[in-house]
């Protein structure tokens, strides 16, 4: 062992009584007073240095959710007996578990890695990456996919590239080289995230039933052992510095505290840890991420109402020059801690071997509910686990809708110029369907790997991703992410709403029924009370509207403080609906494959364009109140589209959202280059809508679909007994082109040249 | 039949190695890497990831491992071996087929759908293929772009041994298009593509008929069957 054993000024809790009076940094770690004072409350005295840093890094923002908490368990509270039925773990732990049948169980999270992604995007963008990827893994799943939905500032901004270009380089290297499918996403550009982009990734893992694990140390003489990579000074602080304060340019220049990744190693640790679960040798298993070791073991103890004896000189170093404090908040990548009864000590030990995966047993699990870490001889840590897990403060902040609301809301697109001519709408239609946000995303997702696993059913860009679980059921899975900032800054209640219901559609376009939901709340500070409002409603939101829908939310993320200065982002609640599907091949595509097929828009078109990507791309405006929320119309449409799909009458399906008809049009047609002849007038005549709504206005609850001829009675019949509007617009034609009457015709490969060259021409 | 896919740490085909292998008609056998033994295999896949990690090399280390000692002996005595992606990278590094892989030339990680064309029927993997036959077949490599000097380059067009190149796009700066090259012999072929995942039916490359339904594949390992059946 080459532990600095020899450090001299270690705080013991022997000092810590001798010297109550003692100053320390509570400050600079983030503490506010009356959290310190606390802290000496529940000790009985001050707390040592290395407590200090487990409490203030267990305590911030990021790890407590002291300021969400009260909003997050309506998430728990505003559920059915019927909604929660198939859920085996719910929120709390590190990720949600949801029963899909047949014995097997999938669980899935979506999780924020903004701030470091700012700092440095290549390493912040690919630890986010492995950081979900262990959440899953912990939870005895088989990681089988990723997402990533990205958010940058204005693409013309100089900074930009330079974000754009590490994320994207550092997810494909991180999940590309793990061997998981990157199956979807979003990519979206606005100058409100800056300073401040938002870098989210989804995992997805699937387990048999019998072989879920938890996060939790119950029985007294199980041994305590961190294996996997060798702890550095990597990521010190950076939960508690990073994650709960601004950038801001006049405070004091902060140590760069971005972990650095190494996926190789995180590969073999998935292969260890499937292969320790196999052979039954782990009775709980936690990952270490943020606040790394004291993270790990208070969870650990705190879940399973018991205790901990911790030698820390027998954790592994990289560095041996880091103290006792910096060892236990370093949040070195690709580690693992794992409760092992003493009898399979030797079992566990000959597979880490195997793998050649480097292991050091740090102490054991006691019956006293208390944490106690050694240095040495010396107790460093004596603490109820509890308070530092569990426990943390709470607070109820103040909340004051914004004063500028009322006026953004008044500030509608209805005096906003809209097109006269066919031409005009014909520019406007390539403005749209050509600017960064709604042009093709290759660029980005030719980066990734879609096809390791064998398994993916779906990828981008259709809209949803989806993965076969089950090879000889063909049993399997889809899942589609949704946000849009635009909409929350309207109206944070409806926006989580909005974002809810699109990812639900798209989920039910693919042909999946939608099952559960997990989400990241990207926000500003939470210090800012009319922040706090947004977050406030966006929760209330997200909440109601999942009760309304009947599907449970079964964990999720909050990122604080994406701000710089006082100019907070949009409220971006990022929604991911996870769908089932019994059998993958019943998958409907999004893009159109044959020609001859009817085409047909399901549900009513508004004049709704407040928020729309038409009033920003044509108008750069943003005002107004965001397209109504409909969940019983798109729990209607979602159940005539299974329906549909388990009788095969559907030849593909897409859903409309952002950029309206005329971006699924575009979208569906260059896909597969089959062409189409479209007519808009019926639906102008029959919604009493302007042209320009047809084509881009963003009304929720539509699909666009289109269904052979032999199958058009049938499917129009069955849309007709569920109420469903449904309004053929069209026939789909071995022609490559688009052409919609009385406006203008493309060429499809001008569309599909004029949309991929948009990002290439950006940041290739 | 029974046919070896290696397992390196950090190789993440092997799965999808082992599936085509089974929905070709072959038994798969798991080799790993620490393991001099092939279990009486009929031949090797060293399917796609990145071993080691990549590091020094793509392929060097693993080039080294325990496993490929036998498997270059046996190769030279004739035992069927296809490498694909980071098993071609393997394959060349191990001197069983010559030149190098770097960095795709545009500096990025590519994952596309490749048509290749056929060069070279006359290989253990390839005999089910027509010759000049352009098939579909994924791609998806960050160092895929081949290099050799010209002398090389020369051999292997003189004694036609580039068994696959890209047709319209080059998508990796390769020399003279080459996606993959046989040995003199023919038992031993290596490309960037992975016809492990073209293979079946909904989870394969889009082709014009319908998506995700590209099965071209297959071919590879129901050709190297085939030879083994009737050699």
């Amino acid at each position: 062992m080459s532990n600095n054993k020899t450090a001299t000024n270690v705080d013991t809790t022997k000092e810590a009584k001798s010297t109550p009076d003692k100053h320390q940094p509570w400050k600079e770690l983030g503490l506010k007073l009356e959290e310190y004072d606390e802290i000496k409350t529940i000790l009985g005295r001050r707390p040592t240095s290395a407590e200090l840093a487990m409490y203030s890094v267990m305590w911030s923002e990021h790890c407590s959710y002291k300021s969400s908490k009260i909003y997050l368990r309506q998430f728990g509270e505003k559920v059915t007996p019927e909604m929660t039925k198939n859920l085996m773990v719910g929120m709390g732990e590190n990720a949600g578990v949801v029963d899909i049948g047949e014995g097997w169980a999938v669980t899935f999270k979506v999780e924020s890695h903004n701030h470091p992604s700012y700092i440095e995007p290549f390493q912040g963008a690919a630890t986010g990456v492995g950081g979900i990827v262990r959440d899953i893994l912990t939870m005895g799943a088989r990681p089988i996919a990723v997402m990533d939905q990205l958010r940058f500032g204005a693409p013309e901004n100089s900074d930009t590239r330079r974000v754009v270009d590490g994320v994207v380089a550092g997810i494909s290297f991180y999940g590309n080289c793990l061997g998981l499918p990157n199956i979807g996403g979003e990519t979206v550009f606005d100058k409100v995230y800056q300073g401040n982009p938002l870098v989210n990734a989804l995992s997805v893992g699937a387990l048999r039933h019998e072989d879920l694990k938890l996060a939790k140390a119950s029985n007294p003489g199980d041994l305590v052992i961190l294996f996997g990579a060798r702890t550095g000074a990597d990521g010190i602080g950076g939960v508690s510095v990073l994650a709960s304060e601004t950038f801001d340019s006049t405070g004091p220049t902060k140590r760069p505290a971005v972990q650095v990744g190494d996926p190789f190693a995180e590969k073999v640790l998935i292969e260890c840890c499937l292969e320790l679960y196999k052979a039954q040798v782990v009775a709980g298993i936690q990952d270490l991420g943020g606040a790394g070791l004291s993270c790990a073991t208070s969870e650990l103890a705190s879940n399973g109402q018991a205790g901990m004896r911790v030698q820390l000189q027998n954790v592994l170093l990289r560095d041996d020059s880091l103290t006792p404090e910096e060892i236990l908040m370093s949040e070195s990548q690709e580690r693992m801690m794992a409760i092992v009864p003493k009898k399979d000590k030797a079992a566990f030990e000959a597979i880490v071997n195997k793998w050649e995966v480097e292991y050091s047993i740090l102490g054991e699990v006691i019956k006293e509910p208390r944490l106690y870490i050694n240095w040495g001889d010396e107790e460093i840590v004596n603490v109820p686990p509890r308070t530092v897990a569990h426990d943390g403060p709470v607070y109820d902040r103040p909340v004051a809708e914004p004063k500028y609301q009322k006026a953004l809301n008044k500030n509608t697109t209805k005096n906003l110029a809209k097109a006269e001519t066919p031409e005009e709408l014909a520019t406007q239609l390539i403005q749209i369907v050509t600017s960064p946000n709604q042009a093709s995303k290759n660029y980005i997702t030719d980066q990734y790997d879609h096809y390791v696993g064998g398994n993916t059913a779906l990828a981008m860009p259709d809209d949803a991703g989806m993965v076969r679980v089950d090879e000889t059921s063909s049993l399997g899975i889809a899942i589609a992410t949704d946000a849009n900032g635009r909409y929350g800054q309207l109206d944070p209640y409806a926006g989580a709403q909005l974002a809810l219901a699109e990812a639900y559609r798209n989920v039910a376009t693919s042909g999946a029924v939608p099952a559960a939901v997990t989400n990241c709340l990207n926000f500003g500070s939470p210090e800012n009370p009319e922040v706090m409002w947004q977050f406030k409603q966006a929760t209330a939101g997200l909440a109601d509207g999942c009760l309304e829908l009947g599907i449970p939310v079964t964990g999720g993320n909050v990122s604080f403080y994406n701000q710089t200065g006082d100019t907070a982002i949009h409220p971006t609640p990022v929604v991911g609906v996870l769908g089932v599907i019994d059998d993958v091949a019943r998958r409907i595509p999004s893009g159109w494959q044959d020609a001859g097929h009817n085409i047909y828009l399901l549900g009513t078109t508004e004049e709704e364009l407040d928020g729309s990507v038409w009033s920003e791309v044509i108008h750069d405006h943003l005002g107004g109140l965001p397209p109504k929320v409909k969940l019983q119309e798109e729990l209607k449409l979602a159940q005539a589209l299974q329906a549909a799909s388990v009788q095969g009458l559907l030849a593909s399906a897409h859903d409309l959202s952002e950029g309206g008809l005329a971006q699924a049009l575009v979208e569906s047609t260059t896909r597969f280059n089959v062409g189409a002849r479209v007519y808009l007038d019926e639906l102008e005549e029959k919604n009493k809508i302007s042209k320009t709504a047809v084509l881009f206005s963003e009304t929720t609850a539509r699909v666009l679909v289109t269904v052979g001829r032999e199958d058009d009675v049938k499917f129009v019949g069955l849309c007709e007994q569920r109420g469903i509007p449904i309004t053929r617009i069209g026939v789909t034609d071995t022609e490559p082109t688009l052409e919609i009457q009385n406006i203008a015709s493309w060429p499809l490969a001008t569309l599909r040249a004029a949309s991929e060259a948009t990002l290439p021409e950006l940041f290739a | 039949m029974k046919i070896g896919v290696v397992t390196f740490p950090g190789t993440l085909d092997d799965r999808d190695a082992q599936r085509a292998v089974r929905l070709a008609g072959g038994t798969p056998v798991p080799l790993w890497h620490a393991d001099t033994n092939l279990h009486e295999v009929d031949a090797v896949v060293l399917p796609g990831g990145f071993s080691y990690g990549d590091y020094l090399r793509c392929g060097a280390i693993a080039a080294q491992a325990p496993v490929m000692q036998t498997i270059i002996e046996k190769a030279n005595q004739g035992l069927p071996v296809l490498g694909i992606c980071n098993g071609f990278q393997v394959l060349v590094e191990s001197h069983l087929l010559p030149g190098g892989l770097i960095r795709n030339e545009n500096q990025h990680f590519i994952c596309r759908d490749q048509i290749l064309e056929v060069e070279n029927t006359s290989t253990a993997w390839t005999n089910q293929f027509e010759l000049g036959q352009h098939i579909t077949i994924p791609l998806k490599n960050g160092e895929g772009g081949y290099i050799a000097d010209s002398e090389t380059l020369k051999r292997l067009e003189g004694e036609n041994l580039i068994t696959f190149r890209y047709v319209d796009v080059n998508p990796n700066g390769s020399m003279n298009n080459i996606a993959g090259l046989r040995n003199e012999r023919g038992n031993v072929v290596g490309l960037m593509p992975h016809p492990e995942h073209a293979v079946e039916a909904g989870f394969g490359p889009d082709m014009p008929a319908a998506m995700r339904s590209g099965v071209d594949g297959l071919k590879f390992f129901t050709s190297v069957i085939h030879s083994l059946v009737n050699a």
